[in-house]
């Protein structure tokens, strides 16, 4: 695997059994991300979007077909070892933000520099410089009820780059947010992407979100059906 | 750092929470409250035996058994000469027990008449009133207890009829003094019971030197006894110590239904924790947490509701316990029939061991509780998770 090649997939393949049938998720999927790349899984619900990013993510495995991430084999982990490469590595933003209802906006982002050890320090100054990327440092101390869908949305974004991962994976970032929320939500992942080199991978069917892709793979029945680069005359801020 | 997410998670179950710390603490308290009262009982009776009747130990006659009243007639002899010397000492005292009848208005009463030093210390006992009587008259000074007063109707002043063998097998009588009337918590000291000077026993009955038990004094070091046998008090307090560990025995059902109830609601609370929140664990899981860190995570939110019952348990207990222990509970007049040395009074007792055991018990139970139904955890897919649902 090249130097910035940092995900391949090679005919990768997941089925789930349902009812008395099996369904075919992903069909041999076959793709290769770079570092630094702003690339998003496009497709209708059920195209496979989520399944590939949790498969990239060490969150679930192939049942056929291998996924190398970072140089690691995800088919083949354990539970230690892909907590291991989530907890260094790879930063989450969920479509419901997903953040710790009893914790404090600043909890929430400390949450991952606490698993990786990090002293108290450190972990604060790291917290402020995320939160501030997001322009949400003043709601440190806010409760997760107290914070509107968008504010919500880019606390999980300060949350998945505080330790300063490789990849990101976005699954629907912005599908429960209104227009303009994720025009901002976007734009920030977009600088991130930017300011850090931080490669994004979203799964998405947002048209306001795939505007703003510059790599777009489309998802059909779990088969790739298209993987355009977008030149910067495509990829672009809000119509 | 499991500790603190763990504290901030119990502390944001607000109400939740709040109630199972109740219940379990209830339950603490409850469990030592009961416990003191026996272990109260342990200590309050085995005091008030060692003082009335014990002593530091009992050397007896091999006849001699206070349960069996038939070979209570055989049950004296010449005290062996090293306990004897104890006795000159001061470190013992002997007793004479003869089995014999009483009339009381009129009335046959058995009793069992005892000898004792009236200048004797180491029975709580008030001995020295039969040292202050009057023989010239020919009444036999007596003491007795309340609860022998009561039963028979008589008073300091009376004159009583006893009737007794004497070593040679003859019937004698003579009339008796009772010359005070000793309130004690010990009815074995108290029922049927007449206590007159030992001298004056051994004329009667004809038994000079004799004794049939020797109570030794707490801390005497006890001595070659010849052919009598030696029973220190702890020996002696057996019956009790297993009466009491009956009764533990039987209590213990309804501490462990308490506390299993307890437990339930636990148990209750983990599996519903897992169930509502198995969002959070896909998202924890997703963060870089292991399934057996999460494992941890639940498990030590479980147990520190013990924690907290413990701490909440002290802190309204404490005050509440002290007061019980302080005031005592009540005894119904009941109680004193049933032969207990206990008196009018219970006072329990919560001895370091007995508190620190519950708690242990309750951290322990609430831990194993709290991590039994975590290990769901250890299959649930965290994609499945994730999108909030249970594998």
């Amino acid at each position: 695997m090249g130097d910035d090649i940092l995900i391949r997939t090679e005919n990768l393949t997941k089925r789930y059994p349902m009812g008395g049938g099996v369904l075919v998720a992903l069909d041999r999927v076959s793709l290769e991300f770079r570092a630094g790349e702003f690339a998003g899984l496009v497709g209708p619900s059920g195209s496979g979007k989520t399944t590939l990013l949790n498969i990239m993510g060490s969150l679930d495995v192939p049942t056929e077909g291998s996924a190398v991430v970072l140089g690691e084999r995800v088919e083949t982990l354990s539970h230690e070892k892909a907590a291991e490469l989530r907890n260094r590595h790879i930063g989450f933003i969920f479509q419901t933000f997903n953040l710790l209802p009893v914790y404090t906006v600043f909890e929430n982002v400390e949450f991952p520099l606490l698993l990786l050890g990090l002293p108290a320090a450190r972990r604060r100054t790291l917290v402020m410089q995320a939160l501030d990327r997001v322009h949400l440092a003043d709601r440190a101390r806010s409760k997760p009820a107290e914070l509107s869908g968008g504010e919500s949305q880019r606390v999980a974004i300060s949350r998945a780059i505080v330790k300063e991962p490789r990849i990101v994976f976005a699954d629907e970032p912005t599908a429960n947010l209104d227009a303009a929320n994720s025009h901002g939500i976007i734009q920030t992942m977009e600088r991130l992407n930017r300011d850090l080199g931080t490669t994004f991978i979203f799964s998405t069917h947002d048209e306001k979100v795939i505007r703003y892709l510059r790599r777009r793979i489309s998802l059909v029945d779990g088969r790739v059906a298209a993987d355009e680069t977008l030149t910067p005359a495509t990829a672009g801020g809000p119509a | 750092m499991l500790l603190r997410l763990a504290w901030r998670n119990l502390i944001g179950a607000g109400m939740r929470t709040a109630l199972n710390v109740a219940v379990l603490s209830i339950t603490f308290v409850a469990i030592v409250g009961t416990l003191g009262l026996l272990e109260g009982f342990n200590r309050q009776t085995s005091r008030a035996l060692i003082e009335g009747e014990y002593g530091g130990g009992q050397y007896r006659h091999p006849d001699y058994d206070p349960l069996d009243p038939i070979s209570l007639p055989d049950a004296h002899g010449a005290v062996p000469g090293a306990v004897q010397r104890q006795v000159e000492a001061g470190a013992a005292t002997a007793i004479l027990v003869v089995p014999g009848t009483m009339y009381p208005g009129g009335r046959l009463r058995p009793v069992v008449i005892k000898g004792i030093d009236p200048a004797q210390r180491l029975l709580d006992m008030p001995t020295t009133a039969l040292a202050a009587s009057d023989e010239a008259v020919g009444e036999v000074p007596a003491l007795i207890g309340t609860r022998m007063a009561r039963s028979t109707g008589l008073g300091v002043g009376d004159v009583v009829t006893l009737q007794w063998k004497d070593a040679r097998g003859t019937i004698d009588a003579r009339d008796a003094s009772i010359v005070a009337v000793m309130h004690t918590t010990v009815p074995s000291i108290d029922q049927n019971q007449v206590w007159v000077p030992l001298a004056a026993l051994r004329q009667l009955a004809a038994m000079p030197g004799e004794a049939s038990l020797v109570v030794a004094a707490p801390g005497a070091v006890p001595v070659g006894p010849g052919a009598w046998t030696f029973r220190d008090a702890e020996e002696l307090l057996t019956d009790v110590r297993q009466l009491i560990q009956s009764k533990f025995a039987g209590s213990a059902v309804v501490y462990l239904l308490l506390l299993f109830l307890s437990m339930l609601a636990i148990f209750d609370t983990q599996v519903l924790a897992i169930f509502r929140r198995r969002r959070e664990i896909g998202t924890l899981v997703a963060l870089g947490m292991t399934r057996g860190r999460v494992i941890r995570l639940f498990t030590i939110e479980g147990a520190l509701h013990g924690v907290l019952a413990v701490l909440a348990g002290a802190l309204w207990g404490t005050p509440l316990l002290w007061w019980v222990s302080v005031k005592g509970w009540e005894l119904s007049s009941l109680a004193d029939d049933y032969g207990f040395a206990l008196g009018s009074t219970l006072y329990p007792y919560y001895s370091p061991r007995l508190v620190t055991l519950t708690m242990i018990v309750l951290l322990a139970a609430t831990a194993v509780v709290s991590y039994l139904p975590t290990r769901r955890i250890a299959s649930l897919e965290p994609t499945d998770a994730l999108r909030g649902r249970l594998t």
